[in-house]
């Protein structure tokens, strides 16, 4: 799915043009079925901490090739900076810089994680150091070339760093099913969470629900959940139920047709799922629509259209399937899906923006009651994704939307599905009310 | 064997919204529909792979090809290539008689498990060569060489070129089926004001069902379309009275015209289909039984001597449904009977109500009596959705099975529904079908 651009600076008179003109010339992303192997060797642990040495311990036990130093090494896959003991900014340096001399090694694709602890506002010298390593994070992320990327994990103080929810974080960003996170933070904040049993099939006797799963983003959602064990249950509108009905097939997946702002719609999605005897482990909020104007031009149709299926159906489900009882799982796990629109803003998308920008605060709010229940809720808030959404935008917009990232180039909807499916994991029990952007570290907004 | 055969239990079904001709569905082949109407209905019970006993259905309108519709449609399917499949024909009665004839044979032991379905598209009906031209291309092909195959070609005149649709008339008299009707409401009485009535009420009950999420379990949305594109949810009465009569307009036995295009179904396309089983095949998917088919019954008349309206044999057959099950008009939950034209169904309520019809045409003592019309076809029928002949049969089947249920479990008690549908060439089906709880 490479766009025209593209495909032309990879040609031969198109790589010679791009070079003069300093064009950008956008690389090739490796994903999971490109690079299935988790880490990309070699990697090196920066950092002296006890911590540095347990996540060494750890990889090493997973047969992975590590090393501590940069030295001797030709090519770099992947690093690891563990800074969760830095007390005072004039200590980062001596952990990062010996990265400094080995950019030039590190391999197309590589992958930097940093570990860090969050500023608390109980030690000023301490939350400066925190607060740099987000600075420096983000920007090795825009100097980071050949489809690289550099991302953090920030465990709040108490969580051990091998906890189940670092782990998978510091897992999903080493692999190359993050291929277009780029230039972000995840903030782990508890020890809860599980490891699969089998981490080939890390969704295998897990039921996940997808809304709008009939198309694009929510169908790419439900392959990657399938392929990872999941039983699913597909919720779309009636209409769009033949290819709901088709997906299921090939998924073996239940579709379940229901429009979700209609009266009533939570309790006949408990109706149905007792009926078929269905509990949810996990629910991804994903169904969504546009319907873009100008604030000025902006009709009360195409207001509350957007508001009512982009966020209050998702409080409305949310509210039917937690007052049910009986339809969530010990440990439910609820992803929705944001937008980079609802973070900065986005001419013409202020109906979507509010309703993306309200999800965000919604999975804050609802993870607090998750955690309750012994579970989490987060969203993914996608930057530029080749759908049949963003086709439709006029070429001209649409070619600068692609460009305006580190990665140079859109993602695809599997990369979206991809952050769900780690935020969705059993793994990942300590992360709540995060909002993960997968967006190639898109310009705009943090 | 047992001394009463097995219960054929109703389990679900799936259809396409109707879309009306050459309309949505324009250019889509009657295979095409009924695979999307059977691939829905395989996602919503888990069928994959699934070999069931047998699928039977139908279309009116067949092109030549679609001489193996029904297998060569399940072929398309995830169900397992070693179910069989039959495909059967009566006009609009296809669809009632493919799920009779697969109850029957579950009921029987010779099956446990069926699938009914019909499909019909009046966008892609055949369209033939004439006789003349078709016996010319036959010697053309039959022709051994070149010189004595543009011979035969030679013989191809102007006027042979013409396509040739199909025929819009009983081939017997000549007359379409609307101009029948005409005779036939003519003859009843049946007014201007009981059709548009009638007509509204099919509307605005479809509406509501739609509404209150009815056809959420029963309804696969296709190209584009989520509802019947025949619907008029915002139709009224005076929109209703403005249109202008279009059968029995040039007849001289039809005094005054009264069959309009809102009163009369209009040509439309889509599929359906419900799936059937024994408890045992039930039990073992986790399905839940929503009715079971208790009775059926056929019936013809021989309108071509003017003995008896067109569309008028099921009112021949449903009392002698009713007596073979001990049954009263009156001791029924719901009626369907299928809205060729208001004044179908409204001719033949009348016949059951006439003390002189029962007497002297159905030998009985006297007449059969009024139904409460609140429980005539409260969910709407063809009159709002359309009616693509062959798929109607299962609509009304699928949707009356899971009404019946609900009804079951909401007061404790029995719901008995009757099934009454008419057939060009003068037939008619009918049907009798009770809820399990």
């Amino acid at each position: 799915m490479t766009d025209a651009y593209t495909r032309f600076v990879r040609s031969a008179p198109g790589r010679t043009i791009a070079k003069q003109l300093g064009l950008p010339r956008p690389s090739r992303l490796l994903r999971r079925e490109d690079r299935p192997e988790p880490v990309l060797g070699p990697v090196v642990v920066l950092g002296r901490s006890a911590g540095a040495d347990a996540i060494t311990s750890l990889l090493l036990a997973e047969g992975v090739d590590v090393r501590r130093r940069f030295d001797e090494l030709r090519t770099v896959g992947s690093v690891v900076a563990v800074l969760d003991e830095v007390a005072a900014p004039a200590e980062l340096g001596e952990i990062l810089l010996p990265l400094a001399g080995a950019m030039r090694s590190l391999a197309p694709g590589a992958r930097v994680v940093s570990l860090s602890r969050p500023a608390t506002g109980e030690d000023p010298a301490r939350d400066a150091a925190r607060g740099g390593v987000e600075g420096w994070l983000r920007s090795l992320a825009h100097e980071m070339r050949g489809g690289g990327t550099a991302n953090g994990v920030q465990v709040a103080d108490g969580v051990p760093l091998d906890a189940p929810s670092v782990l998978g974080a510091l897992r999903f960003l080493l692999s190359a099913r993050s291929a277009y996170v780029d230039g972000q933070i995840l903030t782990v904040d508890g020890a809860e969470g599980t490891a699969p049993a089998d981490r080939s099939r890390p969704f295998a006797e897990r039921t996940v629900l997808v809304t709008g799963a009939a198309r694009g983003i929510g169908a790419a959602i439900a392959r990657t959940l399938a392929a990872d064990g999941a039983r699913l249950v597909l919720l779309d509108v009636p209409g769009a139920g033949t290819e709901l009905a088709r997906l299921a097939n090939e998924l073996r997946a239940v579709p379940v047709q229901l429009d979700v702002t209609s009266a009533g719609a939570g309790e006949r999605l408990v109706a149905q799922l007792r009926e078929r005897g269905l509990v949810l482990d996990g629910v991804v909020l994903n169904a969504g629509i546009t319907r873009d104007k100008m604030f000025a031009n902006m009709t009360p149709d195409r207001w509350d259209s957007v508001l009512a299926v982009n966020i209050t159906s998702q409080i409305t489900l949310m509210e039917a399937l937690i007052a049910a009882g009986d339809a969530l799982g010990p440990q439910p796990r609820v992803v929705s899906l944001a937008s980079t629109s609802g973070i900065a803003g986005n001419a013409g998308q202020t109906n979507y923006a509010t309703s993306k920008a309200g999800v965000m605060a919604f999975v804050a709010a609802l993870a607090e009651r998750l955690r309750e229940l012994g579970g989490t809720a987060n969203a993914v808030a996608p930057g530029f994704i080749e759908t049949e959404m963003t086709a439709r935008m006029p070429p001209l917009n649409r070619e600068l939307a692609r460009r305006v990232s580190s990665l140079r180039q859109g993602g695809l909807p599997v990369d979206v599905a991809e952050a769900i499916a780690f935020l969705a994991s059993d793994e990942a029990g300590g992360i709540h009310g995060e909002t993960l952007r997968v967006c190639g570290q898109n310009i705009v907004g943090r | 064997m047992n001394s009463s055969p097995r219960d054929a239990l109703i389990l679900g079904g799936n259809r396409l919204p109707f879309a009306r001709a050459n309309g949505p569905y324009a250019g889509i082949s009657n295979q095409d529909l009924l695979t999307a109407a059977l691939d829905g209905l395989i996602a919503r019970y888990g069928l994959q792979g699934a070999r069931l006993g047998e699928v039977a259905g139908g279309a009116v309108l067949k092109l030549a090809g679609d001489l193996n519709l029904t297998r060569e449609s399940a072929l398309g399917t995830p169900l397992d290539p070693r179910t069989p499949a039959i495909d059967l024909s009566k006009a609009c009665a296809t669809g009632l008689e493919a799920v009779v004839h697969v109850s029957n044979r579950i009921r029987l032991g010779q099956i446990d498990s069926a699938i009914a379905a019909g499909v019909d598209s009046t966008s892609d009906a055949p369209i033939e060569v004439s006789a003349r031209l078709r016996r010319i291309l036959h010697r053309a092909s039959a022709a051994r060489s070149t010189a004595d195959r543009l011979k035969a070609l030679a013989a191809i005149r102007p006027a042979d070129l013409a396509p040739v649709p199909p025929r819009n008339g009983e081939p017997r008299t000549g007359l379409s089926m609307g101009e029948h009707m005409a005779l036939t409401a003519a003859q009843w009485g049946i007014t201007r004001e009981a059709q548009d009535e009638l007509a509204l009420a099919s509307h605005q009950h479809l509406a509501a069902s739609y509404d209150a999420g009815f056809h959420d379990d029963l309804v696969t949305g296709y190209r584009g379309l989520s509802r019947d594109q025949n619907l008029r949810a915002d139709s009224t009465l005076e929109k209703l009275a403005g249109l202008k009569p279009v059968f029995g307009v040039k007849s001289p036995q039809v005094a005054e015209p009264t069959m309009t295009a809102g009163n009369s179904t209009p040509l439309t396309d889509g599929a359906s289909a419900v799936l059937l089983g024994s408890a045992e095949f039930a039990a073992e998917r986790g399905l839940t039984p929503l009715a079971r088919v208790i009775d059926a019954r056929s019936a013809a008349v021989d309108f071509v001597h003017g003995d008896e309206g067109l569309l008028m044999a099921p009112a021949y057959a449903v009392p002698e449904l009713l007596d073979a099950n001990g049954l009263t008009l009156q001791d029924l939950d719901v009626y369907e009977i299928h809205e060729a034209f208001a004044a179908t169904v409204l001719a033949t309520l009348k016949a059951w109500e006439s003390e002189e019809f029962c007497r002297e045409r159905l030998g009985r003592d006297g007449a059969l009596g009024a139904i409460d019309r609140t429980k005539l076809n409260p969910l709407g029928s063809s009159l709002a959705a359309g009616h693509p002949f062959a798929a109607t049969g299962g609509r009304i089947v699928a949707s009356l099975a899971k009404h019946l249920h609900a009804r079951h479990v909401e007061t404790g008690t029995v719901q008995r529904g009757l099934v009454s549908i008419c057939a060009a060439a003068g037939q008619g089906t009918v049907a009798l079908i009770e809820s399990v709880a």
